[in-house]
């Protein structure tokens, strides 16, 4: 007699299934149809057709020059934000992070829509500056992703590390460089990860500026708009594992293993 | 600069975080070049404050700090030749031994040798070799705490500051860090100031004390001082144990309290009213004839080395220190020569409010205080006057002016009395501080305006409590100021 009995492991398996569900197959699925042409024979075809292809690489070239320059302008608005934020002696802190945070509980194209009246306004007509207007569009969408975790590793940052270094001998200028910068790394880290692959894929952003430069995103849709599933998986399995190389790298710069804890989001 | 020169003088330094309350109220202390001073008191007494000033992460809102004469209490940290040691060691977590322990060294831009070779002696000082290359995560909070005072001392500071930097460690560690430090300081010759609340600590370790209470000193010295002449009542009650009884000297060199006479040493005035102090060490266990007081023991327990004993003699209750054990029950008398019994004149100052003469009120003047407004009968202010026909005269029935006279007032605490209702009494507040004295306890009560009222109740409360307290009108002492 095998009488089923309720274990506690057993809470875990409507994650198990979400997971394959909805992770797992359709990873499979995305490198299924990157590696095969339309008859659904294996075939490198598809990445050939991207790699070889001036126009695809442009566009990841446009999309990466995008996206860093988009999280390095969001690092340093953040930053100083977040550190004000963190460590300022305000009585109203939390209503002041509130203001920052609360576009992000704004609808996404809601809030594009409005940049794109300002910047009309601004400007008379958007299609004389889209590559500015496009950073200009993201840098404010993304800029809430960027001082969370920044400021998340701030306010986790002890007080007296900086009055230590302070009196160890350290400026204000030297505090911040040895101490306070080091130490935040891993929420910088979290912010670039949560900024960058939105960066390279969010067209909507381009759409509503105007731009119609194709950045990966747009590229993925329109094979995808096309039912060309084969090209758009094989483009997201890139993306993929060009997103997963840049987070290890940047977790392998972030040094030992207990500081890349800290200040994670 | 030579031992026993003025290293650091304070002068009548004063902080005050929101611009009303004041955390230290007119501090002034000199320290000596090479003293081990320790800061000893409560938890909430700005030691720590005094410590931060000197270190330079606070600035006194008014008054000076000279280091060798010079001015720094606006000097920011990093210029001063000063280290601290952190209560919580803060050490930097992304550097490993070496960099934390050479971190200020390599600010001053020093040679890579030289360097090495002091991180080296720095680390053999706290006897933590060969742990250069180690993470700060994988060390002891003990191997914290030694690296935390070899990155302050590799500095060669003029002064080391620590902040309560045992409190982390359990007993047996701390004993030994204890000495360790105690050795330490001997050895390089830096002045050490030692910030903690633990009075034995204070006592093993220091060569001065400043025992504190309230942002205020209470007393300056040498830990035997402290232990058998305390100044004040808190202090006897917060250094070691005591038994404080209140009493009146009956002559010269006689004390009277606890129902029994003494002979005593302190010289005062007879008739002064005055607080005895006995160390529970200090009392003798005779037979019932022979003793000064009779009581019976009330219970027995033991320490290790001696049984803490209570003898209840009449109303008083005895703590008595003694290697013999006495079964409760047992009848016992008590003796104490009179070298050992310590005299403090009673505090006066205590229960005096300044209120001000604002008008009529019902029956008599209305006088206005910070916490309360009273009717009181004109004569107690004014001596033999009456109010006529709404105007006060005085005895001969002359017009008397009054308006914005101010009048102290003052009560005895066993006249008041203390409520947990607050809609109760007169005023409400905290009990920031008690003690027990032989057969009851006496309470400081601090109210939102910052006055304190001292009342004594025969029972228990605690500190932190808010209650409220009914003031003895009728006992209430006025005059003009």
């Amino acid at each position: 007699m095998n009488k089923f009995h309720f274990d506690r492991k057993h809470l875990t398996i409507p994650y198990l299934l979400y997971l394959a569900v909805f992770v797992v197959v359709p990873l499979l699925v995305v490198i299924y149809y990157g590696f095969t042409d339309s008859e659904g024979h294996i075939s490198f075809t598809n990445f050939v057709a991207f790699f070889c292809n001036t126009k695809t690489m442009g566009t990841l070239l446009y999309s990466l020059v995008l996206a860093i320059i988009v999280t390095i302008i969001c690092l340093l608005l953040a930053y100083p934000v977040a550190y004000i934020l963190a460590k300022g002696e305000y009585s109203r802190k939390h209503s002041f992070l509130m203001v920052f945070v609360l576009p992000m509980w704004i609808n996404f194209t809601l809030r594009v829509t409005a940049l794109k009246e300002i910047l009309t306004l601004l400007e008379g007509n958007l299609a004389f500056h889209p590559f500015l207007n496009t950073v200009i569009g993201m840098v404010y969408d993304f800029l809430p992703f960027m001082i969370m975790p920044l400021y998340n590793a701030l306010t986790k940052l002890d007080n007296s590390m900086i009055e230590a270094s302070r009196d160890l001998g350290a400026n204000g200028r030297q505090t911040f460089l040895k101490v306070i910068l080091p130490l935040s790394v891993p929420g910088i880290i979290s912010g670039i990860t949560m900024v960058f692959l939105p960066a390279m894929t969010n067209y909507v952003v381009l759409d509503m500026v105007y731009n119609s430069t194709y950045i990966m995103g747009s590229l993925i849709g329109s094979y995808f708009s096309s039912y060309d599933w084969n090209n758009g998986s094989l483009i997201s399995a890139v993306l993929l594992i060009l997103i997963g190389l840049f987070t290890i790298l940047t977790n392998r710069m972030a040094g030992d293993k207990d500081s890349r804890e800290r200040g994670r989001v | 600069m030579k031992k026993g020169d003025t290293l650091i003088k304070m002068t009548h330094v004063k902080k005050s975080y929101d611009g009303k309350t004041n955390v230290i109220e007119d501090f002034s202390l000199d320290v000596n070049e090479g003293e081990f001073v320790t800061f000893l008191g409560p938890s909430g007494c700005g030691k720590t404050t005094i410590l931060r000033m000197i270190g330079g992460f606070d600035t006194p809102t008014s008054g000076e700090i000279l280091l060798e004469g010079s001015d720094i209490s606006l000097l920011p940290p990093n210029e001063r030749p000063i280290n601290t040691v952190f209560q919580k060691y803060a050490l930097f977590p992304h550097l490993n031994v070496y960099d934390n322990v050479a971190f200020g060294l390599k600010l001053k831009k020093m040679d890579k040798a030289q360097i090495a070779e002091k991180v080296r002696h720095a680390l053999e000082i706290v006897d933590l070799e060969g742990f250069e290359k180690r993470s700060i995560t994988t060390l002891s909070g003990g191997q914290q705490q030694r690296i935390a005072i070899a990155r302050a001392i590799v500095n060669e500071p003029k002064l080391l500051l620590l902040d309560e930097p045992l409190s982390a460690l359990d007993y047996k560690m701390r004993k030994e860090m204890q000495l360790e430090l105690k050795d330490m300081h001997k050895k390089l010759g830096i002045t050490f100031i030692f910030v903690t609340h633990d009075q034995e600590e204070a006592l093993t370790m220091s060569d001065k004390i400043v025992v504190m209470a309230d942002g205020e000193i209470q007393q300056v010295g040498t830990p035997e001082e402290i232990y058998n002449e305390p100044k004040n009542v808190f202090v006897a009650d917060f250094i070691g144990e005591s038994n404080i009884y209140q009493g009146v000297m009956s002559d010269q060199l006689k004390a009277s309290f606890a129902d029994a006479t003494f002979e005593c040493v302190d010289d005062y005035e007879p008739g002064t009213k005055i607080d005895a102090v006995i160390r529970p060490e200090d009392v003798d266990v005779v037979a019932p004839a022979e003793g000064q007081l009779k009581g019976t023991v009330s219970s027995a327990d033991f320490k290790g080395t001696f049984y803490i004993t209570f003898v209840q003699c009449g109303k008083y209750e005895v703590e008595v220190h003694c290697l013999k054990h006495y079964e409760p029950g047992t009848e016992v008398g008590l003796r104490v020569v009179a070298d050992n019994i310590h005299i403090i004149p009673y505090d006066t100052t205590i229960n005096h409010f300044e209120g001000k003469i604002e008008g009529y009120a019902e029956t008599g003047l209305k006088v206005v205080f910070a916490d309360f407004t009273l009717d009181v009968e004109a004569t107690k202010i004014f001596e033999g006057a009456t109010i006529k026909d709404g105007v006060l005269v005085d005895a001969a029935g002359v017009e008397l002016s009054f308006e914005g006279t101010k009048v102290d007032m003052s009560f005895a605490p066993e006249d008041a009395a203390m409520y947990d209702d607050e809609n109760e009494g007169d005023i409400t507040g905290e009990i920031i501080s008690f003690y027990y004295i032989g057969d009851h306890y006496s309470y400081t009560i601090r109210t939102e305006s910052e006055e304190d009222y001292v009342v004594n109740d025969e029972y228990l409360w605690n500190q932190g409590d808010r209650v409220s307290v009914t003031l003895p009108k009728e006992t209430m002492k006025f005059e003009l100021v």
